[in-house]
């Protein structure tokens, strides 16, 4: 067992996670109460890292988090951070490619959301921020906890974007699902198996319990 | 407390054309089949849905302008709304939920007396799932008063509970509404809802409001012949004006009418065609053994072909002697048909006061029965 890869992976699925809950909150209240032509368009670009193959995002974020690139060069040079290669760089590719499994539970949940519930608490006063926070947030909380720990997991299995953006760096970006590939590569057969179980294990608890998350949820507004 | 006035129309999502106006401490019934536009109205009041152009003001206050190009957000317009289906937050409890719209440092005896004056004591504690229909109706009430609202307006509040239950919120907002100061407009598609319920009513037909008046103006004077349609009037017909002897009377087939001489009447020319009604509870049923002096008045004879009887109404179904077979409904009370020992297949007499009959001048031709009044105006 690669104890560093698993401290790797647990820290990267941890930190983009809870990144993502805010994102995904604010990105799913925009899309619900917007109506920005555009929106569907901007939908369909949160939803795209689910059908796009890793290595094709990896590729495009390489590129943007390049030195040469002038993206790349504003951020090292304001920051003094090379995304490419590094845990931070790492944190971002995996924000963009776990989004969607943050901003569609909480779409949905809001979608699910009753328009005139809303147009009630504006009606009692309450400003579209204080209806988001009262009303809507605690509506949507086992959304929250599904997009919290669906992000989480599959942050936990991502492969190929932090391949591309990560490389192999022990104790940097060397993850546990990597560590899988390499000990496969090299015949650890054991090692390997035991690190899949491992991930195999967290995973099949999770998504039953965002299964049995969801049922509830639906009861609530019937 | 100051009155509403709405003047508005809009073009998307529906077409809006809306004129009304309702005093403090009064009810005002918005009446018309689905999807006319009643609901939006509301929307448009409370500030969920942006007018197109026009005026609304409520509270003493300018709420909407387009040209001054002005629209207070519902929080600004301090409306009280009673939604179709409630809309109570599902995870707060009764109080939770009004004291979300108590502005003023909400306090628990605020809410008590809220509850209170909805009869809802006690259920503080509940969570609306845990609710009848009837009580989650009264905690929208209740959360619609919160804010002292200056306008309160109630959309279908009766649609989603069952009759029993209605029958008893009646007499509840019958009862609450004398302690309101604020304008109220209850919107419904139900005209026994509205008359019983409200002080006037406003009629609203394809997104347009074609009458307003008090309760027995709109039902038995309506303006127009769509008015009398909405309003389900259930003797109309088509008749001709003439003029006898300077009066003007009403021919209807082979019987001519005295009508009562109206400002309105007087702007009619003789051999004009128009829609008459009259309401099926002030045609005068001749009483068997002693004919009295208003049977001379306006006299017809007719065939009984049945009788309906509902809570101490009997509704006779007549068809009208020398009148095409045209059918006619009075509405007497069950004494009356037991003891003149009415039955069906009878002939009976009745007048048609003058006084109860209303004469419309159709300037809408409709498609059915405007085709008929364009021929015979051609003939």
């Amino acid at each position: 067992m690669d104890w560093l890869a698993f401290q790797v992976s647990f820290k990267l699925a941890t930190f983009t996670s809870l990144c993502l809950l805010p994102i995904g909150l604010l990105i799913a209240r925009w899309l619900k109460h917007s109506r920005f032509r555009g929106r569907h368009f901007v939908e369909a670009l949160t939803a795209l890292p689910l059908v796009l193959p890793p290595t094709v995002l990896g590729y495009f974020l390489l590129t943007l988090m390049d030195t040469q690139h002038p993206l790349g060069g504003f951020i090292a040079q304001t920051t003094g951070q090379h995304l490419a290669f590094s845990f931070n760089g790492l944190l971002v590719a995996s924000v963009i490619s776990s989004l969607p499994f943050a901003v569609q539970p909480l779409l949905r949940a809001m979608e699910h959301i009753p328009n005139n519930i809303s147009e009630a608490a504006w009606c009692c006063g309450l400003s579209p921020w204080q209806t988001f926070i009262r009303i809507e947030v605690p509506l949507i909380w086992p959304s929250m906890l599904t997009a919290w720990i669906l992000s989480f997991c599959h942050t936990l299995g991502e492969f190929g974007v932090v391949l591309m953006i990560g490389g192999n760096i022990a104790g940097e970006t060397r993850t546990l699902s990597i560590a899988i590939y390499d000990s496969v590569l090299a015949f650890e057969r054991d090692k390997a198996l035991y690190m899949s179980l491992v991930l195999l294990t967290i995973s099949l608890i999770t998504v039953t319990f965002v299964y049995s998350l969801n049922r509830r949820n639906h009861r609530m507004f019937h | 407390m100051h009155p509403l006035r709405v003047k508005i129309t809009l073009s998307n999502p529906i077409h809006l054309d809306v004129q009304l106006y309702c005093e403090p401490g009064q009810m005002l019934a918005l009446v018309g089949p689905s999807g006319s536009g009643k609901s939006t109205t509301l929307r448009c009041i409370a500030g969920l849905q942006k007018p197109s152009s026009g005026v609304i003001k409520g509270g003493g206050q300018r709420w909407f302008d387009s040209q001054q190009r002005l629209a207070l957000s519902p929080q600004q317009r301090r409306v009280g709304m009673v939604f179709q289906d409630y809309a109570l937050f599902p995870h707060l409890s009764v109080a939770d939920n009004i004291r979300l719209a108590l502005d003023d440092k909400p306090n628990a005896a605020a809410v008590e007396q809220l509850l209170q004056q909805v009869h809802l004591s006690g259920l503080a504690s509940r969570y609306p799932a845990q609710l009848s229909g009837g009580q989650q109706q009264r905690v929208a009430l209740a959360r619609a008063l919160a804010r002292r609202p200056d306008v309160l307006l109630l959309d279908e509040p009766f649609s989603a509970v069952d009759k029993v239950t209605r029958r008893k919120l009646y007499l509840e907002l019958h009862a609450l509404r004398q302690q309101l100061a604020m304008p109220v407009i209850l919107v419904t598609h139900d005209l026994d809802e509205a008359a019983m319920l409200a002080d006037s009513m406003c009629v609203i037909h394809q997104g347009k409001t074609l009458q307003q008046g008090s309760i027995d103006d709109v039902l038995q004077r309506p303006k127009s012949l769509s008015v009398a349609r909405q309003v389900d009037v259930r003797n109309l017909y088509q008749g001709t004006l003439e003029s006898h002897a300077g009066k003007l009377k009403l021919r209807w087939h082979q019987h001519v009418f005295d009508v009562a001489a109206t400002p309105h009447t007087n702007n009619i020319s003789a051999g004009t065609m128009v829609h008459w009604l009259i309401s099926p509870a002030k045609i005068l049923l001749h009483q068997q053994r002693r004919p009295s002096r208003g049977d001379q008045e306006n006299a017809v004879k007719a065939t009984v072909q049945q009788i309906l009887t509902l809570r101490g109404i009997c509704t006779l179904l007549v068809t009208v002697d020398n009148a095409g077979r045209q059918q006619m409904q009075l509405d007497v009370p069950e004494h009356v048909v037991q003891r003149n020992q009415v039955q069906i297949g009878q002939q009976i007499g009745m007048s048609l006061l003058a006084d109860a009959i209303h004469i419309m001048v159709d300037n809408t031709i409709e498609e059915g029965s405007g085709n008929d009044s364009e021929k015979s105006r051609l003939a």
